[in-house]
């Protein structure tokens, strides 16, 4: 077994990094079970004694979510109803032991088709800080996520928060996850709606459907549908099988391809009545 | 909020942390598994390792309070930090209220996912005192059971709030019929049991399988003694060549299945080469630099591919790859179906199913004793310890008492422990080199290598007069055994006998084929492919029934089998048929959950429900064949009750049921009777735990064996000949040691004799069965269970999932010795039955892991009532016959005739996956 790092400064853990590469490891909820009977070999950076990475924290127009803060933080944090989707996806990962441990950052770097909570950062418009020394950049989730497994991640740097503007209006949200059973359930499609509203209109809507693309997608053509409508139960009923020429599904042990674009549709209106309930 | 350490941690620092309230140091590396350091440096085995990857919650324990998987937990993020396991549950020696509350509701079965489901409840129970369902069912639902159907996990869970007490056991006289605790349940709520994996000696050598990449290949092995020279701790690698008999299986005759391939692979993880060594010297090694030289050869897929003319043979000698052509022949279907009102057939299709125990394949082996009186003796997880020992002796050219199985614990079953897996090999590198060797598969090996439930067409054609009564059937059954034969002649033996269920079918013809693929091979799986067979009837009796305007449950009422009736072989049942009842006693459900599902279908739109109802029937032991059982129970001189089982417990009860005959027919209370297992120095030949059949043969033999010992004590006493068989006389062993003593009592009389001697009590039963002959005719099984069971579900129309909502399952299970176990025997069949309806589907190489292969989850499950029925078979002891298998068997059926009442669609494959039943119910409204 190699090198071992578990740093408890910042600073100190991207001067490490600088001299990697080393797998960051988080919760290890993917980073074990990718290694079922296999050795483990690689130099590892813990990131989860670095002081203040696990914080949820509201700052002047964003909200501000550390790397190291994990499923069950987000849910016990005091957070507005613009959160509401992705807390519901929060308790659909997994069962409460990998949300007591994994962790919103390693679910966006692992960077799996089915990650639960992309769909739902993708309508929160969530933007992804990555730190190297001395320098600081953010990035849009749709643009750090490159395909399955391939984030935008340099190996020397380490992503330090995931950022969440904050609404300009009042913002609800929903999020829909399809499996084959409960619990413990990898999807066969999800979808997550934030919608922004003023005066019973939609202001702003961004809806993003996982699991039926390689990296889960926002809705473009749709959010633009949706924009100026009434908020209200018959909101859903703007969707419309064009609206989902983005996704690019595949068949897989889980489902066909044909199957999940159906879903996909009903997935979408369900998130976005469930926003508007 | 973590507490973060100063500084970092390089690769040498020791960790410190607080396990259990106390404060460890562990020297293991830090970026080991914590669940690796609980059981490999501090020898906390109660947390247990099912998967390694998070998908089943076995491994669950709490850091700072909180459930996490202690197998996705780097030991190194432990440090300074509260771990609690299952051994710091019980505090002074006294259990939990939970864990009390689970021994009392019967919570565990085998006790592999126990410690997890502690652990999580008790996570959850720190936070919300009194939980309701729903909270019970989030919380625990990062944790897998396989045995129970979770319903009485989470009754124990719920029941905490009040304080459960154990109840007492039940006086001398009193045990049969008691609902009490399991006699072997402690161990399992305090992480004491010890598994496959437990108690493997520090010493010991590990064994690591190098497993075919391919389905089908041609390979050749290059110089292994070099790599042995290169690799430090590399002892030795073992092929075919160092088995002295390479080839095993059930079958006295057919022993194909090599233990290690020689030269040609015929599936997907078959074990090629066996490296055995120092434990770290074996797992780091590289797989990809042994010398095989694989040629991959086009391979044998389904049965299409199997049964095709010309088709490549998968074992030489096996002409169009059939491993068996059976069937049963009564009266003249062909004729009779010309006289039919009505006809309904159809064609039906499973898939592989995996058993998915919890616990992985484990065990170890040494070599005893020098030259001819050395002894191969084997520790490992089975349910069928005689077997293991006749097959070890066949495959190391021993004699079979040179081999000694001691059965661990066994972390779950269901048929895939009956096969040997790491025994052959950890025996062989054991014999081979003298020294111990351990070997534990990994989840994903496990899945690769073992074996499965057979997937089957079954196609059906059942024909009724105008009136409804059954006149002719036919039924061709096709099953894909996999690359070698395992279990496969009993799944083509059994089904054809039960193809028309549980009805009386005065014509018919039956044909049950298996043929080989190059897929694991496919065995044993509660039920022997009964389960897929019902599958087909049961749509066609709803069918027929639809056709004639008879309401389905009346329909089977009017068919089913009595006491009197003659079944497919002309065995004239005699007694204890009691599937009338059970209908009977499903109807007033029947009728509520039709009202109920009017009135909510009335007002729903995209989810409808349904109702459906699954019969069935099920042989009890061996299909024609002898299938005995000796139990033997003793006193020692010094005044101790010992039985003496071989009939291994694997979390199904027996150990409980038989020691309760025992008390009984012996009359002595069931606390003082020890109990010996499954070693095979030390108790006598029972049998395999299969097939329904320890409750019934082992548990037959266990009353005459106690009846054996009470005439024995009687005589020892000088009471009167024939004395014993009154039990107004009060049997007791009293006092201790030299002072121990035989006391009979009765009237305020009391006659006391010394114990001079150790005396046993021996019992044999083999419940009386006849071959069959060309036309399938005759008894094979000596009784049958019979069951109906109705299944509720709702279908959301726009996805096509399918919930189930209820279960009622009536079960006519002879008489239940202890109806907490009988109850979770059924209600962990029904889950299993739930799981090939809705989920299960093994694809070779696509699914080799525990969250690509799905079984249900506690959210998965529904409210399942269970009504006993006691209709008493003389044979069996105090009336009782088998409940192993019956509850999985009428489940699928019934959810999919709901699923079929909700939709108007019939599904004829299984799993009823989302896109299938998507895509059946046709384009959205």
């Amino acid at each position: 077994m190699s090198e071992y790092l578990r740093p408890t400064q910042f600073e100190e853990a991207l001067r490490l990094l600088a001299r990697g590469p080393y797998a960051i490891l988080a919760g290890g909820t993917d980073h074990y079970a990718s290694r079922v009977g296999k050795p483990l070999t690689e130099p590892i950076l813990d990131v989860t004694a670095i002081r203040g990475l696990r914080e949820i924290a509201e700052r002047a127009d964003h909200w501000r979510i550390g790397a190291a803060a994990t499923w069950t933080d987000l849910l016990e944090a005091s957070l507005p109803p613009q959160f509401d989707g992705l807390r519901l996806a929060a308790r659909e990962i997994g069962g409460v032991q990998i949300q007591n441990s994994g962790t919103l950052a390693g679910n966006i770097c692992n960077a799996s088709p089915a990650a639960d909570g992309v769909p739902a950062l993708l309508a929160l418009d969530a933007g992804v800080e990555l730190s190297r020394t001395g320098h600081v950049r953010v990035v849009p989730l749709a643009q750090f996520i490159l395909g399955p497994r391939k984030t935008q991640r340099c190996s020397d740097e380490l992503v330090s928060a995931i950022l969440v503007p904050k609404s300009e209006f009042e913002a609800r949200s929903h999020f829909v996850k399809l499996g084959a059973r409960k619990y413990l359930v990898i999807s066969i499609a999800m979808a997550s709606a934030v919608i922004e509203h003023s005066a019973g209109v939609v202001f702003k809507a961004r809806v993003a459907v996982g699991a039926c693309s390689p990296v889960a997608v926002r809705l473009a053509a749709l959010e633009d549908a949706l924009r100026g409508r009434p908020m209200n139960a018959r909101l859903p009923e703007l969707v419309h099988a064009e609206h989902l020429a983005p996704l690019l599904p595949i068949d897989d042990v889980r489902a066909s391809a044909g199957y999940r674009t159906g879903a996909a549709l009903t997935l979408v209106k369900r998130a976005i009545a469930g926003a508007c309930a | 909020m973590n507490q973060p350490r100063e500084g970092f941690l390089g690769q040498d620092a020791a960790l410190e942390l607080s396990v259990n309230g106390g404060t460890v140091r562990v020297a293991s590396p830090p970026a080991t598994r914590l669940a690796d350091v609980l059981r490999d440096e501090l020898g906390l085995t109660g947390t247990k390792i099912g998967c390694n990857a998070g998908d089943c919650g076995a491994c669950t324990v709490l850091l700072d309070g909180r459930q996490v998987c202690s197998c996705l937990t780097a030991v190194a993020q432990a440090a300074g930090r509260n771990v609690t396991t299952v051994e710091g549950l019980a505090a002074d020696g006294r259990l939990s209220d939970l864990q009390a509350s689970f021994q009392k509701h019967g919570a565990a079965q085998c006790g592999i996912c126990t410690p997890g489901m502690l652990m999580a409840a008790a996570d959850l129970l720190a936070r919300t005192a009194a939980p309701d369902e729903a909270e019970v069912k989030d919380a625990l639902g990062g944790v897998l059971c396989r045995c129970t159907g979770y319903q009485k996990i989470i009754e124990a869970v719920l029941d905490v709030a009040s304080g459960p007490r154990p109840d007492l056991p039940p006086a001398a006289g009193a045990a049969v019929g008691a609902r009490a605790a399991k006699v072997d349940g402690i161990a399992r709520v305090t992480g004491e049991e010890r598994f496959g994996a437990d108690d493997i000696p520090d010493d010991a050598l590990w064994l690591r399988v190098i497993r075919s990449p391919h389905h089908h290949a041609s390979f050749r092995l290059g110089d292994l003694d070099a790599v042995v020279k290169r690799t430090p701790g590399l002892e030795r690698i073992l092929t075919a060549k160092d088995v002295p008999s390479n080839g095993f299986g059930i079958y006295p005759h057919i022993k194909d299945q090599p233990v290690l391939a020689d030269g040609e692979a015929r599936f997907r993880g078959e074990a090629v080469l066996a490296l055995v060594g120092k434990r770290e010297a074996i797992e780091t090694f590289d797989e990809a630099t042994l010398p095989i030289e694989y040629v991959p050869l086009p391979p044998v897929m389904g049965l299409d591919a199997a049964m095709a003319p010309g088709a490549p043979l998968v074992l030489p000698d096996r002409p169009g790859n059939l491993l068996q052509d059976g069937g049963v022949r009564k009266g003249d279907a062909a004729a009779a179906f010309a006289s039919c009102a009505a006809v309904a057939e159809g064609r039906f299709e499973t898939a592989f199913v995996e058993h998915a125990y919890i616990e992985p394949e484990a065990g170890w082996a040494r070599r005893v004793g020098k030259g001819r009186n050395a002894r191969l003796e084997i520790h490992v997880t089975t349910q069928t310890p005689y077997m293991d020992r006749d097959e070890m002796a066949v495959v190391m050219k021993l004699k079979p008492t040179q081999v000694h199985i001691v059965p661990t614990a066994c972390g779950g079953g269901f048929g895939g422990k009956l096969d040997m897996s790491v025994h052959p090999l950890v025996g062989l590198a054991a014999w081979l080199t003298g020294k111990t060797v351990a070997c534990v598969y990994t989840r994903p090996e496990s899945m690769a290598s073992t074996t499965k439930r057979h997937p089957a067409r079954v196609h059906a054609k059942f024909g009724c007069d105008a009136s409804g009564r059954l006149l002719a059937c036919e039924v061709d059954a096709e099953f894909d055994t996999g690359a070698y034969a395992s279990w496969g002649p009993t799944v083509a033996t059994r089904v054809p006998i039960h193809a028309t269920g549980p009805y009386m079918v005065p014509n018919v013809r039956t044909r049950g084929r298996g043929f080989f693929t190059h897929c694991h091979p496919a065995g044993a799986f509660r039920g022997f492919g009964v389960p897929q067979g019902a599958i087909a009837h049961e749509a066609v009796m709803d069918e027929l029934a639809d056709k004639l305007g008879i309401d389905r449950l009346e329909f089977r009422l009017r068919n089913a089998l009595k006491a009197g009736d003659a079944t497919a072989t002309g065995q004239v049942l005699e007694h204890s048929a009691g599937l009338g009842e059970c209908l009977e006693r499903l109807r007033p459900h029947w009728q509520r959950a039709q009202e109920e599902i009017a009135a909510f279908n009335a007002g729903s739109a995209n989810l409808r429900r349904g109702v459906g109802i699954g019969c069935m029937w099920y042989g009890i032991g061996n299909t024609s064949l002898s299938n005995p059982s000796t139990m033997r129970i003793g006193v020692s001189k010094s005044g101790v009750v010992t039985l003496y089982s071989g009939a291994l417990d694997i979390g199904q009860g027996s150990n409980t049921i038989l020691t309760q005959i025992a008390a009984d027919a012996a009359g002595l209370p069931m606390s003082t009777i020890r109990l010996v297992t499954g070693d095979t120095d030390l108790t006598a030949d029972a049998g395999k735990t299969s097939a329904s059949r320890q409750t019934f043969v082992s548990g037959k033999a266990t009353e005459l064996a106690a009846l054996d010992l009470r005439k024995k004590l009687f005589a020892a006493a000088n009471a009167p000949e024939g004395e014993y068989l009154d039990y107004r006389y009060k049997l007791a062993i009293e006092g201790n040691g030299k002072a121990a003593q035989i006391v009979i009592r009765r009237d305020g009389i009391t006659h006391r004799v010394p114990l001079k001697k150790d005396i046993l009590g021996e019992g044999y039963f083999d419940p009386p069965t006849s071959p069959a002959d060309a036309d399938g005719q005759g008894v094979p099984y000596a009784s049958y269970a019979f069951a109906a069971q109705i299944a509720e579900v709702e279908v959301d129309l726009e996805l096509g999932t399918t919930r189930v909502l209820r279960i009622v399952a009536a079960h006519d299970v002879g008489r239940a010795i202890n109806p907490i176990q009988v109850e979770g025997q059924i209600q962990g069949g029904t889950v299993q039955g739930l799981g090939l309806a809705l989920m299960e589907e093994y694809l070779p190489g696509r699914t080799e892991n525990l969250h690509d292969y799905l079984i249900p989850t506690i959210g998965d499950v529904p409210h399942m009532e269970c009504i006993l029925v006691e209709d008493p078979e003389p044979l069996g002891p105090y009336g009782a016959k088998g409940v192993g298998e019956p509850g999985l068997i009428p489940t699928a059926p019934a959810i999919l005739g709901a699923i079929e009442n909700a939709t108007g669609v019939r599904m004829r494959q299984v799993p009823v996956l989302p896109h299938r039943l998507r895509a059946a119910l046709g384009a959205p409204a």
